[in-house]
């Protein structure tokens, strides 16, 4: 079997292959990629702490590179960034007493998939709903060339509207030309923070969806804040792990040279497609992942193992799907345009 | 992989998230090179230009 580095050549294109994958949901949507790489690595046999670690380290190289192009576009606004880590930070302590409470009482497990696959489902059903209704606020696809521009007031969901109007003092004034109290930033991004610290992952399916439609943060300056913001509790939390020598360079290298081509990809087509033509495909994907994480679940509990293997099969195919429909939809939308222009032409 | 598998402690930690980092960087100024290069070429030849 060839080899570099000393790791097999097949595990490094596999990995490589999966990261394009997961690169083209992330760039497209700004999110819903990480939630992937650890059960998949867990599923192919990695120990526990290896696969968190390496999907902890993964998000965290990600997030570099995409907060990275989307400074370039001017869709981070720092201020909002630095709030809501402090918010967060404090949510995440407190989840994770309410979660050693459940623990010590014997129900952590129940209670967290629970909430997990509803947390996860009912998102997944309101990003349905809202792409195929086709309106409040336009729902979560970031569409790039508004993000220099003021939001647009029909553009705000109106629960943002309800919260921005709790003029509080100190009012900040966020990129996108929207002004939030303070207490009202810091209250959803201790929210946020709370369900991240009580289910034990990284937040960025709760907090991007939480700053678009709770705070009316426009869509592309949301998912790039959310990534400033995973730089940081990516970082610290691989770190903490690769302490321990759990962060697998030989997993995390190759998913991310191909996650990285993937995400430019997934990135160009967001100017391409229908977008909630795919929205509706993003949100049935986010439900299906619900349905997975229960399976997962209803294994562990029964003692069926078979059913990790079912889970693994449903999310990777429902990725699948979604990331084939974002390519055929590109490609289709650049044939078409370039036989209107060739039409023209004539 | 790079010889870095019994990395741990403060100062492993700090070498195996900096080769993550730095392939990040490595990465996003690769793709952006290549990106203006080759991509309007490949954008013409999937529109069948």
């Amino acid at each position: 079997m060839m080899e570099l580095f000393g790791v097999s050549v097949a595990l490094l294109a596999l990995f490589a292959g999966f990261g394009v994958l997961i690169g083209l949901l992330f760039g497209f949507f700004g999110m819903g990629g990480s939630f992937l790489v650890t059960p998949a690595l867990m599923v192919m046999g990695y120990n526990t702490d290896v696969a968190v670690a390496s999907g902890l380290a993964f998000v965290f190289a990600t997030s570099v590179i995409a907060t990275l192009k989307h400074r370039d576009l001017g869709q981070v606004d720092y201020k909002l960034g630095v709030l809501m880590i402090a918010g967060t930070t404090g949510g995440i302590e407190v989840g994770k007493i309410g979660l050693h409470y459940l623990q010590s009482i014997g129900q952590a497990d129940t209670v967290v998939s629970v909430i997990y696959v509803l947390l996860l489902g009912g998102i997944g059903a309101f990003i349905t709903y809202t792409a195929v209704k086709g309106g409040d606020g336009g729902g979560l696809s970031p569409d790039h060339d508004e993000a220099d521009g003021e939001i647009n007031a029909d553009d705000i969901p109106d629960i943002a509207k309800k919260i921005q109007s709790y003029r509080v003092p100190p009012m900040m004034k966020l990129r996108g030309g929207i002004q939030v109290s303070l207490w009202m930033i810091l209250l959803v991004a201790f929210a946020t923070g709370l369900l991240s610290g009580f289910l034990g992952v990284g937040g960025g399916f709760i907090r991007m969806p939480a700053l678009f439609y709770l705070i009316g943060v426009p869509v592309p300056i949301a998912v790039g804040t959310d990534l400033f913001e995973i730089v940081f509790s990516g970082g610290i939390g691989s770190f903490l792990y690769a302490m321990d020598g759990a962060v697998n360079l030989s997993i995390v290298v190759p998913l991310l040279a191909g996650s990285a081509g993937g995400a430019r990809i997934g990135a160009a087509a967001t100017s391409l497609v229908d977008e909630d033509e795919i929205k509706v495909y993003f949100g049935v994907m986010l439900l299906l992942g619900a349905i997975a994480v229960a399976l997962r679940k209803i294994g562990n509990f029964m003692d069926i193992p078979v059913l990790q293997t079912v889970s693994l099969v449903v999310i990777l195919g429902a990725a699948t799907l979604v990331a084939g429909a974002v390519v055929v939809s590109s490609v289709r939308a650049l044939r078409a345009e370039s036989d209107s222009t060739t039409s023209v032409t004539h | 992989m790079f010889g870095l598998e019994g990395a741990t402690g403060i100062s492993g930690a700090l070498l195996v998230i900096g080769v993550v980092l730095l392939e990040a960087i490595i990465l996003y100024v690769g793709y952006g090179l290549l990106e203006r290069v080759v991509g309007p070429t490949v954008i013409d030849a999937i529109g069948g230009k």
